[in-house]
């Protein structure tokens, strides 16, 4: 029964893995951009967690920022992506624009929070 | 400095009343560096000059030849050219110290032009330069004609200016009379008998000695004896304070007296009072030779002082009288007599009269040297007289009559018959009694109840066997929470006596039980032997204390802590927060780098290129200078981290921002159009 459910479980994951295979190359990059962000907020969080909370401030910049970016480029891929009837009408270089913009303000606030 | 130039001042009064040239006295070098301090090297006007180099001259400073040279020069223009009288006036002073070379035909002009002066001048002032300056030329060139013709005739219209009361005007149609004016008056007066060619008439040198008289009228007191001259009004001219007044009148009348043969009879107290001014404000003691006083055919005041008005009984020490003139050089001889002592609250009843002090002529100084044997301690007035030797010396010396000098007499007090007893309330019968010696270190223990009493009583007897009072007797007790209570004890007759009914006292001792600490304060000023000792601790038992009874009072604060420091502020800062170890916080640095290197593996094994870079040259320029920008914006917002402020980065944030919209609008709208070239072709 283990056998067959960690044999179901590697099915699975090589299906999910061949179906993503097909995916752009563009929206390939970002979601290497937002496990980038992401794994680099985690290393924060263990790292907070380990030595305690004191530039409390620091630590939420810190994570804000790769959790912002995150965010951002999960909008940027959504927006991008040809799947999306949605966004049809809008360029992906507006869509760019939009990112880098809101990547801009961002960082300003998370500089001015960092202290 | 404040001090010091009161000093000089009044030296400088002094100075130019005394006609002394060399002081043998105590002038300090704090006196000479003051003034060489006050004075400078430059002065102002000649009037200045005048008054640094006297001073100088009086306290021994010596001239600075520079000073000399240009202080000449000025004075040597001023008597050359037609300056006003005062100018002349100050020059020929300075001219009087300094010796300047003076051509001797510049004295004749002057001479001159100051007898026109003389005999036209209307107002004080004026007169009083122009026969100052006339005098100053007489000393300085003898050969020059300084006479004055109508000597009378000035001294007339000079003695128009006085007013009844002795004081004088400025000028004929100015109606204040002034206390200073008549010190100038008198010093014009005494240069006009000086320069006269025929004697002034005797009748109005008579008129001007009863001037002075009537001058000393208007003289004014202090309590202790001192007298001096002020302005009755402040008005009109500047108010120059009573040094200034005195001084001058001083000045005047002792020119006028060295001027006048004869004596002025002036009242010794009077001079004794002014000599007391002039010492009170801090002239040194011989700055003024006794010729001053000589000179001035006044009386110089004698002076009686006692190295110390305290005699003790015990010592059994002489009494100590010391006699010199007020100037302080010895008296001529003299005989000191105790005419009587008396108590102070006794004044009629003389407790002892007519004793002659021996003259101890070693030491200079007037000796009793058998005390009255029927004088106790106690505070005494000693009457003494000085008798002069020589009847002809008291037409020298005023000795001031009798002279009232308090004396303590002071001895050792005998304390005895110390009891301590407790007592019960309603028999009255004695329960412990105790004796005490106050002299040695008894102590007693007492245990009381409310329902009794405690009775401590004790003698003093003076020296000669009398019952003696002294200023404080006081019985005190002392909770052991410091709560004190203080009563006075009383005496009757022979017996010192206090009984505490502690009935009564408990609701005054909070009904606080416990041990209270005894302790006895006796004291005055005349016992030698005044004493504060513990006697002993008495426990007492004081019921409950009702629910309303008074709460005890908080203990009084110490009074003299007040003024003690205060306990030191500690400040108290934030702790520093707690830091991981440096290496763990670079590891995880490091760490947060693996992502980022992840994030570029995965880039390289998804094959990415640049291939869609723009490769013609305006395009590819506006990418560079789009990610330049991004770029700058980023490195701009790590300054801004590390250094700048919020509005310098706005400001430079919008400057880029707008250089990036522009670029970024042209490089992004390039590629979408090539896109969608692509898509439709």
């Amino acid at each position: 029964m283990a056998r067959s459910s960690s044999k179901d479980a590697q099915d699975l994951f090589r299906a999910l893995w061949s179906a993503y295979a097909a995916t752009p190359t563009n929206l390939k990059i970002i979601d290497l951009y937002v496990m980038f962000a992401v794994f680099t907020a985690l290393i924060q969080v263990v790292y907070i967690a380990l030595v305690g909370s004191f530039p409390f401030n620091s630590f939420l910049s810190g994570v804000l920022s790769c959790v912002g970016t995150a965010v951002l480029a999960v909008c940027l891929r959504i927006q991008v992506n040809k799947e999306n009837k949605e966004f049809k009408d809008l360029a992906p270089e507006r869509a760019f624009a939009d990112f880098v913009l809101c990547n801009l303000v961002l960082h300003l606030v998370i500089m001015n929070f960092l202290g | 400095m404040a001090r010091y130039l009161g000093g000089l001042l009044a030296l400088l009064f002094a100075a130019s009343i005394c006609g002394a040239v060399t002081i043998p006295g105590p002038v300090s070098d704090a006196h000479r560096s003051a003034a060489s301090e006050l004075f400078g090297d430059s002065f102002s006007s000649l009037e200045d000059a005048y008054e640094a180099l006297r001073v100088f001259e009086i306290l021994g400073v010596g001239n600075k030849p520079d000073v000399s040279a240009t202080t000449c020069k000025q004075v040597v223009e001023n008597l050359g050219s037609s300056s006003p009288v005062k100018d002349l006036f100050y020059a020929l002073k300075v001219n009087g110290i300094l010796k300047c070379k003076v051509n001797a035909d510049v004295f004749k002009d002057i001479a001159v032009r100051l007898k026109a002066t003389v005999n036209d001048a209307s107002t004080l002032v004026d007169m009083y330069y122009s026969i100052g300056s006339l005098v100053l030329i007489k000393d300085q060139a003898s050969d020059v004609d300084v006479l004055l013709a109508d000597a009378d005739g000035t001294f007339h219209s000079i003695k128009a200016l006085s007013q009844s009361d002795g004081r004088w005007r400025y000028s004929s149609d100015n109606p204040e009379s002034s206390t200073f004016a008549a010190g100038l008056a008198l010093e014009a007066l005494a240069g006009v008998i000086s320069l006269a060619s025929s004697e002034i008439d005797l009748s109005r040198v008579n008129t001007v000695k009863n001037d002075i008289l009537k001058l000393f009228d208007s003289i004014e007191k202090y309590d202790d004896g001192t007298f001096y001259f002020d302005e009755k009004f402040v008005g009109g001219r500047e108010h120059q304070g009573s040094l200034y007044t005195t001084s001058s009148v001083v000045r005047g009348l002792t020119t006028f007296a060295s001027a006048i043969s004869g004596k002025i009879n002036l009242p010794g107290d009077k001079i004794l009072g002014l000599a007391k001014f002039f010492l009170g404000i801090g002239i040194p003691v011989t700055l003024c030779t006794s010729d001053f006083f000589l000179w001035c055919r006044i009386s110089i005041p004698l002076v009686l002082s006692l190295p110390e008005t305290v005699y003790s009984l015990s010592k059994k020490d002489q009494l100590k009288v010391r006699v010199n003139t007020v100037l302080g050089s010895a008296a001529p001889p003299l005989t000191v007599k105790l005419v009587r002592a008396f108590r102070p609250d006794a004044k009629d009843s003389a407790v002892f009269e007519n004793k002659e002090l021996q003259y101890d002529k070693s030491n200079g100084i007037h000796v009793l040297e058998v005390f009255p044997g029927n004088v106790d301690v106690g505070t005494y007035v000693f009457v003494f007289e000085i008798v002069l030797h020589d009847s002809a010396g008291e037409k020298v010396f005023a000795t001031g009559g009798q002279i009232h000098v308090p004396i303590y007499v002071t001895g050792i007090i005998e304390v005895s018959n110390a009891e301590i007893a407790g007592l019960d309330s309603d028999l009255g019968s004695v329960e412990t009694q105790k004796k005490l010696d106050l002299a040695g270190n008894v102590v007693v223990e007492l245990s009381a109840n409310h329902l009794q009493k405690l009775h401590f009583s004790f003698q003093l007897t003076t020296p000669h066997g009398h019952a003696f009072k002294p200023h404080q007797a006081f019985f005190k007790l002392k909770h052991e929470t410091n709560h004190e209570h203080i009563f006075v004890i009383g005496n009757t007759g022979k017996k010192f006596e206090i009984v505490l009914d502690f009935l009564g006292l408990v609701e005054k001792f909070y009904y606080l039980s416990g041990r209270y600490d005894i302790e006895l304060t006796v004291g005055d000023a005349v016992m030698e032997n005044s004493f504060l000792r513990p006697l002993g601790h008495v426990d007492l038992e004081l019921p409950e204390a009702p629910e309303k009874a008074s709460r005890l009072p908080p203990l009084p604060v110490d009074p003299y802590s007040r003024y003690g420091p205060k306990a030191e502020i500690a400040h108290i800062f934030r702790a520093p927060e707690k830091r991981p170890p440096q290496n763990l916080s670079l590891t995880f640095l490091s760490l947060t780098l693996l992502p980022f290197i992840g994030f570029l593996v995965g880039l390289l094994r998804l094959g990415v290129n640049f291939k869609n870079f723009p490769s013609s040259a305006a395009p590819a320029t506006y990418a560079i200078l789009f990610h330049l920008g991004i770029a700058a914006v980023l490195f701009l917002y790590v300054l801004f981290w590390l250094k700048l402020d919020l509005f310098t980065t706005l400001k430079t944030v919008g400057l880029l921002g707008a250089f990036l919209m522009f670029v970024g609008h042209r490089i992004l709208s390039h590629l979408a159009s090539t896109s969608s070239k692509l898509k439709s072709a």
